[in-house]
């Protein structure tokens, strides 16, 4: 590896490169290699992103379209987090469960989420109930293996210490394997809530009416190439914001673990 | 994914024993009781002659095969370039301090878009044909690539480049005998992620808008509401994730015979 750069260094390669990454776009634009109506410049993106913030597009404001987005989001993330760590765990304390689950598991888990679009529009519709399946679909492996991986990964003597003090197998997954798996977990959840995120696009591309996958394909048929920029960029930062606030929560809970 | 003790006799017992249980539960709920409307979810003999009519007579525009070749081949198409670019830019930003810094600010504004949301864009640019999938899929399958190789990279431990940069290797060899097999693990597990990421894509681009292919299936027996034919699809989809995983494990154990293949898929 080469040496680290200095400060000044670095700063000058890191505006070079966006300078670059910018005027790229522009010239693309100014050569008229692309129609404006296919590629909008980058200033023009900005401007639509402000202007959907007040004005609808596919009948509802950006920010609408994200609560729409954040509630479905919210609701299937919250299921595979709430099922699949628990079962994680207990995964990985009860054998019997292990080996009851994991081939059930290994059989469905090569199926891409958005597989499941049909099935969830036939059975939940494409309200709330469709969309919040697809997310499960999408968030559930990753937040049950690895609470299991975790959980098979505590150093054995402090279950040897639990079982010797009597402790019973429920209060020894939550008050042993738990706190013990939390940055495993944590990862898991990371992981999940950003296959969840792109399995709710997958979704509200495909059937739902609102939200924000909604907007960028109703812009795309309206040939509104700056709205669906703008609603990519839009996606990009709910699912930044998504990762930020789970990275909170772990330093949360490891301060409490460790106070 | 890696389980490092090999399987014991027992768990295949117990795996064998649990998927058919869950086979007799089907055929129990939706058949012998009429527990759950066919209409909801197949009957077993439903789907039986479901995949025998797609392989016989054909179903959205071709048959099983064909389909399942077209996905493939999209998937290998997309794949193979996004890998072909993006591992050596890794590697690149990995080593470079320079260029990580010149390239990670478009690459910051570019990573956190999920692939899914590109589809819009890549209908408008390229229509509903297959560049348009293979530009999804590209898109998809680079980002791990670039992230891991880097990662590998900046994860090789110091003596090893000390020793290497003490030894006077460069150039192409340096590329080759140092940074290539001291990234390689890393290296598999974004290729394995971009993999994953690609079926994922390609089987949204499908169902939004195909000729051919499996999610040009799921697509049209979700408008015929016939759900026997989205099951054959959904089973298939599963098959070709986990046949060309398993194919990607096998590269990754001839590639780093070192591991004596103790890892697996």
């Amino acid at each position: 590896m080469t040496a680290p750069l200095n400060r000044k260094q670095f700063w000058r390669l890191t505006v070079t490169g966006t300078v670059a990454f910018l005027g790229f776009w522009y010239l693309a634009r100014l050569l008229h290699f692309s129609p404006p109506q296919f590629l909008p410049m980058p200033h023009e993106v900005l401007i639509k992103m402000i202007d959907l913030l007040h004005n609808p597009f596919a009948g509802a404001t950006l920010p609408e379209h994200m609560l729409a987005s954040m509630k479905r989001f919210g609701m299937g993330f919250g299921l595979a987090a709430l099922i699949g760590v628990p079962l994680g765990l207990a995964m990985g304390w009860f054998r019997w469960l292990d080996d009851v689950v994991t081939p059930l598991f290994d059989s469905v888990r090569f199926i891409a989420p958005v597989a499941w679009v049909p099935f969830a529009a036939l059975w939940f519709g494409t309200g709330i109930g469709g969309p919040t399946l697809i997310i499960f679909a999408g968030a559930f492996p990753p937040c049950l293996i690895n609470a299991y991986r975790g959980a098979r990964d505590v150093d054995i003597r402090y279950l040897e210490a639990a079982s010797m003090l009597g402790v019973g197998s429920f209060k020894t997954i939550s008050e042993v394997l738990f706190p013990a798996s939390i940055p495993s977990i944590i990862a898991g959840l990371r992981i999940g809530a950003g296959l969840g995120w792109l399995s709710l696009v997958g979704a509200e591309l495909i059937v739902a009416s609102s939200g924000m996958g909604n907007l960028i394909v109703r812009a795309q048929s309206a040939l509104a190439t700056d709205t669906v920029m703008a609603g990519m960029i839009a996606i990009g930062m709910v699912g930044v914001v998504i990762d930020v606030l789970i990275r909170k929560l772990e330093r949360i809970l490891l301060k409490h673990r460790n106070a | 994914m890696a389980r490092t003790q090999p399987k014991s006799y027992r768990r295949v017992v117990v795996g064998i024993a649990t998927v058919s249980l869950l086979l007799a539960l089907w055929y129990v709920a939706t058949t012998a009781t009429g527990f759950i409307n066919p209409s909801r979810f197949p009957r077993p003999h439903e789907v039986l002659s479901a995949f025998n009519f797609i392989q016989t007579e054909g179903y959205g525009n071709g048959k099983l095969h064909q389909h399942v070749l077209h996905s493939l081949k999209l998937v290998a198409m997309g794949f193979s370039v996004a890998v072909g670019v993006g591992v050596p830019l890794g590697l690149l930003m990995g080593y470079s301090r320079r260029a990580e810094a010149l390239i990670n600010p478009a690459f910051l504004l570019l990573r956190p878009i999920p692939p899914l949301a590109w589809i819009p864009l890549a209908i408008v640019w390229l229509g509903l044909d297959d560049g348009s999938k293979i530009l999804v899929i590209f898109v998809a399958a680079f980002v791990p690539s670039v992230i891991n190789s880097y990662t590998g990279v900046r994860n090789i431990e110091t003596p090893i480049t000390e020793a290497a940069r003490m030894l006077g290797i460069k150039g192409w060899r340096l590329v080759f005998e140092v940074l290539v097999p001291g990234a390689m693990p890393m290296i598999f597990t974004g290729l394995r992620l971009s993999l994953q990421a690609s079926w994922t894509t390609l089987v949204a681009a499908e169902l939004i808008g195909a000729l051919y292919g499996l999610g040009s299936i799921l697509n049209q027996a979700a408008q015929d509401i016939f759900p026997a034919m989205i099951l054959v699809a959904m089973v298939f989809v599963g098959v070709c994730g986990a046949s060309t995983t398993w194919l990607l494990g096998r590269l990754e154990n001839l590639a780093m015979p070192w591991r004596h293949g103790r890892v697996a898929a």
